[in-house]
């Protein structure tokens, strides 16, 4: 790096350009399936509810099945369930977002900001995050939302989010004290960079692939605690998620009863969901680690060879 | 030695951390329990002002002692084990309602995620070895079943096995009807039956991330020079398989091992309640439905105990089987 015989403005346009075309993953049938599954889900969410009824309105035909003008039938009362999948898929994704967010910016505060400092700054997030790690967190969650009769969904997000950071700052930060020695960075550091220059523009980039991936984990599991706070009936009140549907279909009897299209739809929703952002994932972790990549079957059948020679190969690959 | 205090001091401020978490929340939060708990009696008459104070002195709010001073009344009282009395389950006292539910959980929790663990780690050895065969292709499968939530899981094995074909009982830990709680072959079988639902959930939901875990590292290891070494000796490669990367590429997992016992709970408690089965997170349930502070602050100090206890037994475990970890410390 010589930053300092250049613009700053122009290296650090630099920078970002090769961390651009670092950072896209290239386009697997792994992560095209990943990329449509969660947009079509998301697109339920954004525009669904636009198009359905209210959902909470109550109806003579109760506990019908799929057809007659309902597409995924009715609840006990009547309710229209496809009209509630649509609010229970906008809000599950409301709280992904939000606690994706939180968690992104407290482990990125935890992780890599003590890890660049170092000293006690470090000892002591460090010990603040692996304290928070091994606290379980889905007990504390219910303690908390216990003594809050009234939540908003952006209170129950944040609990998610205090809870759930811990995991992605140690993560972040065992990578963030293996890039601070590297030689690039103290190169930087001679050359006279300032300390938050050095953060933002040296090894942050180097970073976002992780970022990516912590962030699309801290979804999953926002989504999934949500799901199993609002089961336990602790939920946000007044609101529409995947996992409120479940917590209403459960105590409306829909087992026992065959309802299958009362109970089926939001899990499965939920399961599809967190299968295409593991599938996203899988992509980002081929990035940060080529060793994962894609050697399949069907791959190497695509380069053509000889049966002889893709033995080779696969005798060669698993040495 | 200094690596086993360094572990130990940890994890003597994890519990320190737990222990102060516990104790501040309540004081803390918007919500009042004894106003929660005195306008839940109020709707069903009126309340006397002998009553407030009643609850105050069950919850242990009432004192107008400084909070120091209640900290360390609490602190003391926590090691002597003594949590209070359950409104939940009146007139149990709250170690009793957990010395009831406990071992119920452990069990079924601690053999769950043992069978989960050492089935994932198998099965992610094979298919790192084999590389690109159906078994590594099968694993975004299972990490499928990983993002599928613990309860609807439950949900719907209850409602095919339970249900539909009526294999599988469908709830609580032990037939009531038939046998009563003892030693006898009886009780035991009843148990396994009853258990082998739940579990089946939380070995499905979970194994998938210890496979992918274990593949990962394995593939990572196969590209060592020492692998390469074993090879060229001509050992047979079963061996090299086992006891050459399997060895070295488990290490992570059981270091990982520690970490995710507090997800394996978590999921497992709501598990516990789609199954009525009657370990701690039933229980944990009943608390907060009856609002019973005292019982539910015991349970998570229950539960957090156990996990940092199964963490430092990690720990431990580990700097046994990888001695790098004592060279560096």
């Amino acid at each position: 790096m010589t930053t300092t015989t250049q613009d700053p403005a122009l290296a650090a346009g630099a920078a970002t350009a090769v961390s651009r075309r670092v950072t896209l993953p290239p386009m697997t049938p792994k992560l095209a399936a990943g990329l449509l599954l969660g947009g079509a889900i998301t697109l339920f969410g954004l525009l669904g509810p636009l198009f359905v009824g209210n959902p909470s309105t109550v109806n003579n035909i109760g506990l019908s099945g799929p057809g007659n003008g309902f597409i995924l039938g009715t609840t006990q009362t009547g309710q229209d369930v496809f009209a509630q999948l649509a609010y229970a898929t906008r809000g599950s994704l409301t709280i992904g977002l939000i606690v994706g967010v939180l968690t992104l910016f407290l482990s990125a505060f935890f992780g890599i900001v003590g890890a660049y400092a170092g000293g006690w700054l470090d000892e002591s997030f460090s010990l603040f995050s692996n304290v928070m790690l091994v606290i379980p967190g889905l007990p504390l969650i219910i303690i908390i939302s216990s003594y809050v009769p009234d939540k908003s969904i952006l209170l129950v997000a944040l609990v998610l989010a205090i809870t759930g950071w811990a995991g992605s700052a140690r993560v972040l930060r065992g990578f963030t004290l293996s890039l601070r020695n590297r030689d690039y960075v103290a190169a930087a550091r001679v050359s006279g960079e300032k300390p938050w220059r050095v953060l933002g523009v040296e090894i942050l980039p180097n970073l976002i692939p992780l970022l990516a991936s912590q962030a699309v984990f801290a979804v999953i599991f926002a989504i999934l605690g949500e799901a199993g706070l609002s089961f336990l009936g602790l939920g946000a009140s007044g609101s529409f998620t995947w996992g409120t549907m479940l917590y209403y279909a459960q105590n409306g009897l829909a087992l026992r009863l065959g309802a299958w299209w009362w109970f089926v739809p939001p899990g499965l929703l939920i399961a599809l969901f967190g299968a295409a952002l593991s599938l996203i994932n899988f992509s980002i972790d081929e990035i940060i680690n080529p060793k994962l990549r894609n050697q399949t079957r069907a791959t190497r059948k695509k380069w053509n060879l000889s049966k002889s020679q893709l033995k080779q190969v696969v005798k060669e690959d698993e040495l | 030695m200094r690596f086993l205090l360094q572990k130990v001091a940890f994890y003597v401020v994890a519990l320190w951390a737990a222990l102060t978490l516990n104790f501040f929340l309540p004081r803390w939060m918007p919500g009042n329990p004894v106003d929660m708990m005195l306008s839940k009696l109020a709707q069903k008459g009126p309340v006397s002002p002998e009553a407030r104070s009643a609850i105050e002195l069950l919850l242990g709010t009432n004192s107008s002692a400084p909070i120091w001073e209640q900290y360390f009344d609490y602190l003391g009282k926590v090691f002597a084990g003594d949590f209070g009395v359950s409104v939940a389950y009146f007139p149990a006292s709250v170690g009793d309602v957990i010395g009831r539910t406990l071992p119920w959980t452990i069990g079924l929790i601690g053999i769950a995620t043992v069978i989960s663990f050492v089935l994932g780690i198998v099965l992610g050895q094979l298919a790192g070895w084999k590389r690109g065969s159906w078994l590594d292709n099968f694993i975004p499968v299972t990490t499928m079943f990983q993002s599928v939530p613990y309860f609807w899981l439950a949900l719907i094995l209850l409602f095919f096995f339970g249900s539909m074909w009526r294999l599988f009982p469908l709830n609580g830990g032990y037939d009531v009807y038939t046998t009563s709680p003892g030693l006898d072959w009886d009780f035991i079988g009843s148990v396994l039956y009853y258990g082998a639902l739940p579990a089946l959930t939380i070995v499905i939901s979970s194994v998938g991330g210890w496979m992918l875990g274990m593949r990962n590292m394995m593939v990572s290891t196969l590209s060592e020079d020492y692998i390469l070494t074993a090879e060229a000796k001509g050992l047979k490669p079963r061996r090299i398989m086992t006891t050459y990367a399997a060895r070295n590429a488990v290490l992570p997992s059981v270091a990982g091992f520690a970490i995710s016992l507090g997800f394996v709970v978590a999921g497992s408690i709501v598990t516990e309640v789609v199954f009525s089965y009657p370990g701690i997170g039933s229980a944990l349930l009943q608390a907060v439905s009856s609002n019973d502070y005292s019982l539910m602050q015991g349970i998570f100090l229950v539960i957090t105990l156990s996990v940092l206890g199964a963490n430092l037994l990690v720990d431990l475990l580990y700097t046994l089987i990888d001695p790098r970890t004592r060279a560096r410390a």
